[in-house]
């Protein structure tokens, strides 16, 4: 399936990249090319299977509801760029 | 012979005998890595005054007479995907160049409590995505066999660590091969168990339902004491499994009495190197001689794992990813420079009279997350983001993931009847011996069906495991890959270890400067 460079452009802001110029248009060749490829997978019948999301056949793993200590905020804190030493800061995305 | 050319097991009896301390073994190996990783570059960080701390306690309880783990003071080198809590994780990426975790990941943490001594953190491919250890976004690492050449990828680092005598142990972890292919070029033994076996809980993740954590070593053996220590349920992964951990050093020696080996005819179709071919199928030889008998089998649907994976694989990615927003930990670009810039364009857009193009023009929130992926991923790893979002996108999820999905289920139906007529399957790790640095880095196509035989093994969620049979007319080790059917690890080690009584490729050391005899 051939891939637009303006259709690369589109899934780079869903997937919150910014790319050169120079990017798009290798990204737009090479995704092409993958993409290409994978079209090997329309020559298997799928009708009547069930989709595999994950190897093992477990749901619901829950555990006990008690209240327990989770990260304690400062620590949390410490890997941020730019925090206040209670929140996250981030620049005005209203204004 | 020098400590650093004693297998784990051996140093550990050592160890627990008391002819050697773990101070020694420590150092004999740190000094290994001053002379030797100049030139393979294997570490991100070494922790020479840690692993030496750590090392001299445990040596006070044993001559204290006080219990050591079941490590015993053994080095190990842990690939940088790993949390280890207060020492910088980076996953071989800018974006988490100086990220410290806050808690150390349960294998970790485990490995600790044996009593490991930690050496340092391994280089990789970014974020484990690659077969090279190319895409590190600090430093390539080199195969000891030949400098020249990649150590394979994405546990790179950890391969190449364990094969030029600078660690008896490492971790690793292979989500498409990872472990099996870099432990196949460079000659040592690795494992991937299968998935749920060992928790993944800080395990920075790549590809979520692929993801798992396993050891490399020189021999059978010794991977199956790593193993020991490393699976086992966890309550913290709810994908870990409740089982027990069968004692795979206590069986290690017991060969396998009526071993059914399977032969995949896809994994000897074209596209195979003739060199690799033979190779494997002597160790299969080496098999028959021991009693095993060889069976036809055939593995339909394979010949679409390495498109399906691709499919899979990076849409787990890009979702696993999205965490990196240069907001709550990580990498974050100049804030000023990132709204001077925005500002600029916004004025050049009204004064062109492109009043649609100022309005869609990104608000800061985004361009900060925008501009901060665009300098903290690399290129590799920017391909898989946008792949794995354009398979999940509106109009395609059907068409490449939830088919890719399907297929997925083919692939497992395959081994399951597969493992209904044979206990193992034989063949090749990887197509080739290993390719030179620079080689395939333009054409990622290339690079992804270097993973063939690895792929399936992730996709069903069973193990595997690669063992030195051999080496290329160049001097290069080739690899054979052993996969059983899901929780049958003790199968693998065992058969591993039969051949490795027999044979002598895993014992082989690669020839550097500076590096002795």
């Amino acid at each position: 399936m051939a891939l637009s460079r303006e259709e690369v452009k589109k899934v780079s802001l869903l997937a919150r990249l910014r790319l050169t110029e120079e990017e798009l248009d290798k990204m737009t060749t090479q995704l092409g090319q993958i993409l290409g490829y994978m079209e090997l997978l329309g020559e298997v019948q799928t009708e009547d299977v069930a989709p595999m999301a994950h190897p093992l056949d477990v749901a619901n793993v829950f555990r006990p509801d008690t209240a327990r200590p989770s990260l304690d905020r400062q620590e949390a804190l410490v890997n941020a760029p730019h925090q206040d030493g209670e929140c996250y800061l981030v620049p005005a995305v209203l204004g | 012979m020098s400590l650093i050319d004693l297998t784990a097991t051996e140093l550990l009896a050592q160890l627990n005998a008391g002819q050697v301390t773990s101070a020694e073994v420590t150092q004999a190996f740190l000094d290994r890595i001053d002379r030797v990783d100049g030139q393979v570059r294997a570490f991100l960080q070494v922790d020479r005054s840690g692993a030496l701390e750590q090392a001299e306690q445990i040596d006070r309880r044993r001559k204290a007479g006080q219990a050591v783990g079941r490590l015993g003071g053994l080095p190990v080198a842990i690939k940088d995907v790993l949390c280890t809590r207060g020492q910088v994780t980076t996953c071989a990426s800018r974006m988490l160049q100086d990220f410290r975790p806050p808690y150390d990941a349960t294998v970790v943490a485990k490995l600790k409590a044996a009593d490991a001594v930690i050496l340092g953190k391994t280089n990789m491919d970014e974020f484990a995505m690659g077969g090279s250890t190319e895409n590190s976004a600090f430093q390539i690492t080199h195969n000891p066999w030949d400098l020249e050449r990649i150590p394979g990828g994405s546990s790179g680092g950890a391969a190449a660590s364990v094969a030029a005598r600078m660690t008896p142990l490492a971790v690793g972890t292979d989500t498409g091969g990872s472990i099996r292919e870099p432990a196949g070029l460079c000659g040592v033994t690795g494992m991937k168990p299968t998935y749920g076996r060992v928790s993944r809980y800080g395990l920075v993740a790549f590809a979520s339902s692929l993801d798992q954590i396993g050891p490399l070593a020189r021999t059978a053996e010794d991977a199956a004491l790593l193993l020991e220590v490393l699976a086992g349920h966890d309550p913290a992964d709810s994908t870990s499994i409740d089982r027990p951990v069968p004692k795979y050093s206590d069986t290690i020696h017991k060969p396998l009495a009526g071993l059914r080996i399977g032969l995949a005819r896809e994994h000897f179709a074209a596209g195979l190197d003739g060199e690799v071919e033979e190779a494997v199928r002597a160790a299969v030889g080496v098999y028959e001689s021991q009693g095993a008998t060889v069976k036809q089998i055939s593995l339909p649907h394979s010949k679409y794992a390495v498109a399906t994976y691709y499919i899979i694989a990076p849409c787990e990615a890009s979702s696993n990813l999205a965490r990196y927003d240069g907001v709550h930990y990580g990498y974050r670009s100049d804030e000023a420079r990132m709204m001077a810039e925005l500002n600029q364009e916004r004025k050049r857009l009204q004064q062109s009279g492109d009043h649609a193009g100022s309005d869609n023009l990104d608000n800061p929130l985004v361009r900060l997350y925008r501009q901060t992926r665009a300098e903290g991923f690399g290129p590799e790893v920017k391909r898989r983001i946008m792949l794995g979002t354009y398979a999940l996108s509106a109009g395609y999820y059907d068409a490449y993931y939830l088919k890719a999905l399907k297929v997925r289920r083919l692939v497992r139906q395959d081994f399951d009847r597969a493992f209904e007529e044979v206990d193992l399957i034989a063949g090749p790790v990887a197509p080739a011996p290993a390719f030179k640095i620079g080689e395939k880095i333009d054409d990622p196509l290339s690079m992804y069906l270097f993973d063939l035989y690895t792929i399936s093994t992730n996709l069903a969620g069973i193990g595997g495991i690669s063992i030195p049979c051999g080496f290329s007319s160049q001097g290069l080790p080739i690899g054979l890959q052993l996969q059983a059917a899901p929780f049958e690890e003790e199968k693998l080690l065992r058969a591993a270890a039969m051949y490795q009584r027999v044979t002598d490729w895993h014992s082989k050391r690669p020839p550097l400067v500076n590096g002795g005899s």
